[in-house]
């Protein structure tokens, strides 16, 4: 065994003090009949080779991209700082505070991500930590259920595909999900269909708990939040907002729009893709909803003698002294990872997150404007942070052919979003401040090509195109 | 001497000053966001912290030495299985390969990670004796919901939407049944037996056409192996029900018992405890989830497949009608799964099953060095854990397990996990795991048995404890009253600001 102390004498001394010749003692309590087949796993691999085997397997995949593929997970420089403070044993090695005399580094660190995020989303209540964007939404609805005893919420559909089949599975057993469809045309196409929502909320016999609405939205735009709200409210009905945090650096903050909760996902703050996780569940709420709040608090307090100090708090939410009258079963969560947000934030600064929101903008002009010379347009008229859709004939396949070409050319549409008429040929694309010039022209160029030899194929001229 | 640092900080926000930090990233032109609409954009800036590189710094290194750690100490938390976490698993999970890759990026871009996962799959089955394996929920808590959801999609295509109870023992740990109710279920709370095992005559007795489901965990959270689980996996199926295993003991049992094989339909795996993925402060993990032949088609989606050429590929979205749908988004805790395929690889079967061995030694030979200070309320072989209890010394002393608690830690230890599982008064659960050493073990021992006869000698003293830490116990009840839950410059006043 690689990790283990015990010498054969070690081993020896402690089974004579327990008087039994074997460790295979310890497990007579295993039935016989229960006793396990043999464990057939490949051979123990000694790290030397481990560590070859490894990075053979991540060379596998290919991140040599220029990559345009956001829908919800973003690329963000990182300064080096923060992965060498998160590589210290005292952050990841420890595990839940519960001893808090012992844990003031931990809980301090989640008492200010705390502070941090309500700072950005304008919500003075923040849990330290969900899973990821699409669980916290999953318990964001949950909270407005408990909250105004009603078990019905609404989702917009231009909520992530993900997130809302999420809040389906969370609600599925016992609470029902309606959908609001997207304006299907005019300025607000691709935006959540107003008059559409007023129906919804006009149901007597099925009142609403919660409306969930993203800012900006999975394709990218911006919906009317303050009125989504305002709807909502009148229905008595909570309302929840699905937030990107960089774009809160010059977005309106949940709690400016009246949003009861906010919900999104965190990686975007320095934390890397890694195929899916760990990111970080955000969850705030207003002060009314303190209560139902599920996940860890932890809240500023002294010690006997008088010195500030953090401590784990309002407990009785929780799983561990509420069992099945909790607010949540979560136990583990993402600390790290609101660690690893809070260090990037610190280490940014306020006038750092502004410039990367501004640079997302900046190179998704630039990137629209490339991919309308090369053929490609908008799909929608709205106005976008950093993330678009356009619509290229037979995405699916030009998609595929761009990777051959070096070019990871966003998400097409169709895979995530099947049933949702117009958005057949679209891709989604974004930019941040990591989206180079080069990358752009390089996009422009191999679109182009790639369009202008199916319209030779097929004999049509792309629209728009333009030789260069 | 202090077990952990002593230099309390102030926090970000006090040592903020305007205009600190500021040229880590180059301003973008003026006009950037000039096509933001109005009514979407922010009108103040967030009043973050500016701070300097070498503050952000100086900040989080004296923070993280208030910590106490596995790599800076013995950890015995009992139920959570804090053991080394190797360095080469953080190696590889940030290797770009790894670390860059997007979650959408097509499977012709994404195969090392899909072979990766496609192999830790199997591994797992194999160690659980399950049929499948889904790697998505991101720790046991969301595991459990996984399996309670299978376990119900599956009465209901049979027919049989009744059921609606699910059934845990007293000792089970409080996720199973807060899972029930997230799930749309009743908890039935079951008596244990005397001996701390499950009473299968009262789960007999509880068991009927409502039962949905039985969560056992196994060995329990006493740290007792469930002597009697094929009479009550037998007794679980006649009734129709199925039963749920609860695997972050897993630990204790890596190559000696299969749940799959005994008979459990569903399980899942705390990858943070089992397989050394760090607990990262309180998380992040991984809870695969494994299941018999009759909940594969209820797994959650994408799975991973292999296709007849070799290759891999995630399953598309609606592929499987019968799939109870996802738990979170994208394919999992995919950089925590990293970790725990190479520490499955660097063990192999046998080194698993040395694992347990050691683990389980460990335990039992720390149980037999307190015998004597301590009461041992189940006195029998125990796996990788056992529960001790200071009742007799409170009723002598008045020293509760809280003072124990506090006072292991001015004799430089972690204390184990106190006041659960809830069934036993005045309980420590006390998990050594197999990375410590004897010496360790002794020096743990020296201090607990140290430590009750100061209760008796010099109970002030601990009363007190701790006295070697950052601060000293803390006002909760304050906390609670009053939450104050994010920072106000105010509050910096009425808290004089450490330095
Ligand atoms: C016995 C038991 N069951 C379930 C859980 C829940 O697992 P997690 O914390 O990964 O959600 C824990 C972990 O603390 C546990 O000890």
């Amino acid at each position: 065994m690689p990790y283990g102390p015990h010498t054969g004498d070690d081993r020896a001394r402690m089974l004579a003090a327990l008087g039994i010749d074997s460790v295979d003692r310890l497990f007579d309590d295993i039935p016989a009949h229960l006793q396990a087949s043999e464990l057939r796993l490949p051979p123990p691999e000694p790290e030397l080779q481990l560590s070859v085997h490894l990075a053979a397997l991540a060379a596998e995949n290919r991140t040599d991209l220029a990559s345009f593929l956001g829908a919800g997970v973003y690329r963000h420089w990182s300064p080096p700082a923060v992965d060498q403070i998160l590589l210290r044993g005292e952050w990841y090695t420890a595990y839940t505070p519960y001893q808090p005399e012992i844990s003031q580094g931990t809980l301090q660190s989640v008492y200010e991500y705390q502070s941090l995020m309500a700072e950005l989303t304008g919500l003075p209540v923040v849990s330290a930590s969900h899973y990821d964007g699409a669980s916290a939404t999953a318990e964001a609805a949950l909270m407005t259920c408990r909250q105004t005893r009603r078990a019905r919420v609404l989702v917009s559909a231009a909520v992530h595909p993900h997130y809302r089949a999420t809040l389906r599975t969370y609600f599925g057993a016992r609470l029902e999900v309606d959908e609001i469809p997207m304006a299907a045309s005019g300025d607000e196409a691709g935006t959540l269909d107003l008059a559409a929502l007023e129906r919804l909320l006009a149901d007597r016999d099925r009142p609403v708990a919660g409306v969930v609405a993203a800012q900006p939205n999975f394709l990218g735009l911006f919906e009317p939040m303050d009125r989504i709200g305002e709807l909502a409210h009148a229905a008595g009905a909570l309302f929840v907002a699905v937030v990107e945090p960089v774009s809160l650096a010059v977005l309106a903050p949940p709690g400016e729009y009246g949003a009861d909760v906010a919900a999104g996902e965190g990686q975007p703050m320095g934390i890397p893709a890694q195929y899916g996780g760990p990111y970080l569940g955000i969850l705030a709420a207003t002060d009314a909803l303190v209560r139902q709040i599920p996940g860890r608090l932890v809240g500023l307090t002294t010690d006997v003698d008088g010195r500030r100090a953090y401590v784990m708090t309002l407990r009785a939410r929780e799983q561990d002294i509420r069992r099945d009258r909790a607010a949540s079963n979560i136990c583990t969560n993402q600390a790290l990872l609101a660690l690893a947000a809070s260090i990037w934030l610190a280490s940014i600064g306020p006038h750092g997150l502004r410039d990367v929101a501004a640079w997302g903008a900046q190179r998704a002009a630039e990137l629209e404007s490339a991919l309308a010379a090369a053929g490609a347009f908008r799909l929608h008229p709205g106005p976008y942070l950093n993330e678009f859709a356009v619509r290229v004939p037979d995405a699916r396949a030009v998609h595929r052919r761009l990777l051959d070409r070096g070019i990871l050319a966003g998400l097409p549409l169709a895979a995530v979003l099947p049933d949702e008429r117009g958005l057949e040929d679209g891709l989604l694309v974004c930019a941040t401040e990591l989206t180079t010039p080069d990358e752009i022209a390089r996009f422009g160029e191999a679109l182009h090509a790639e369009l202008a030899a199916s319209a030779a194929t097929d004999g049509r001229v792309p629209v728009g195109a333009r030789s260069r | 001497m202090g077990v952990v640092g002593e230099r309390l900080q102030p926090s970000l926000f006090e040592r903020s000053r305007p205009g600190r930090g500021d040229g880590k990233i180059p301003h973008p032109p003026q006009d950037a966001l000039d096509r933001l609409p109005g009514p979407a954009r922010r009108r103040e800036p967030p009043a973050l912290p500016e701070l300097n590189e070498p503050e952000v710094v100086r900040h989080y290194v004296n923070l993280s030495q208030l910590n106490y750690a596995v790599d800076t100490g013995f950890y015995p938390l009992g139920s959570c299985t804090m053991k080394f976490n190797p360095k080469l698993n953080e190696w590889a999970a940030r290797l770009a390969g790894f670390a860059a890759l997007h979650p959408l990026a097509p499977d012709a871009v994404a195969q090392g990670t899909l072979r990766l996962l496609w192999e830790l799959e199997g591994a797992l089955a194999e160690i659980g004796g399950m049929r499948a394996v889904t790697l998505q929920p991101a720790a046991g808590a969301q595991g459990e919901l996984t399996g309670i959801l299978m376990i119900r999609a599956y009465h209901h295509a049979g027919g049989d939407t009744d059921r609606t109870d699910v059934l845990v023992p007293d000792s089970s740990h409080g996720t199973n049944p807060a899972t029930a109710t997230m799930a749309g279920l009743r908890t039935v709370t079951v008596p244990s037996a005397p001996d701390g095992g499950v009473d299968v005559d009262a789960f007999r007795a509880a068991l009927g056409p409502r039962t949905a489901a039985v969560m056992i965990t196994n060995p329990s959270t006493l740290g007792l192996f469930e002597e009697r689980i094929g009479e009550l996996l037998d007794a679980v199926h006649a009734a129709g029900a199925l039963a749920y295993m609860d695997g972050a003991n897993l630990n204790a049992i890596l190559g000696r018992f299969k749940p799959g094989e005994a008979g459990f339909d569903v399980m899942h795996f705390n990858v943070h405890k089992t397989f050394s993925t760090p607990h990262g402060g309180g998380g992040p993990g991984a809870g695969p989830v494994g299941v018999g032949e009759r909940l594969v088609p209820y797994l959650p989606e994408p799975r991973v497949l292999r296709e007849a050429d070799g290759s891999f590929r995630l399953e598309r979205a609606g592929e499987r009608a019968t799939s109870i749908g996802r738990l979170r988004s994208f394919v999992g805790n995919t950089g925590v799964l990293v970790r725990a395929y190479a520490y499955i690889r660097a063990h192999g079967g046998t080194g698993l099953r040395e694992v347990s061995d050691d683990a389980v030694l460990a335990a039992n030979y720390l149980k037999h060095r307190l015998r004597d200070a301590y009461d041992l309320p189940y006195d029998r072989a125990c796996k990788h854990e056992f529960v001790a209890s200071a009742a007799s010394i409170r009723r002598r002393t008045g020293i509760r397990t809280l003072d124990i608690a506090k006072r292991l830690i001015d004799h430089g230890f972690h204390p184990p996990t106190i006041y659960f599982p809830l069934i036993v008064e005045e309980g420590m659960l006390i998990e050594p795991t197999e990375t410590e050493s004897v010496e360790t073990l002794d020096a743990f021992a020296d201090a607990l048995i140290a430590i009750a006869a100061e209760a008796q000698s010099e109970p002030q003293r601990v009363r007190d404890a701790p006295r070697h830490a950052p601060v000293r116990r803390l006002d909760e009840t304050t906390a609670a009253r009053q939450p104050n839950l994010r920072w106000r410059p105010s509050a910096g006043g009425v808290m004089p600001c450490p330095d």
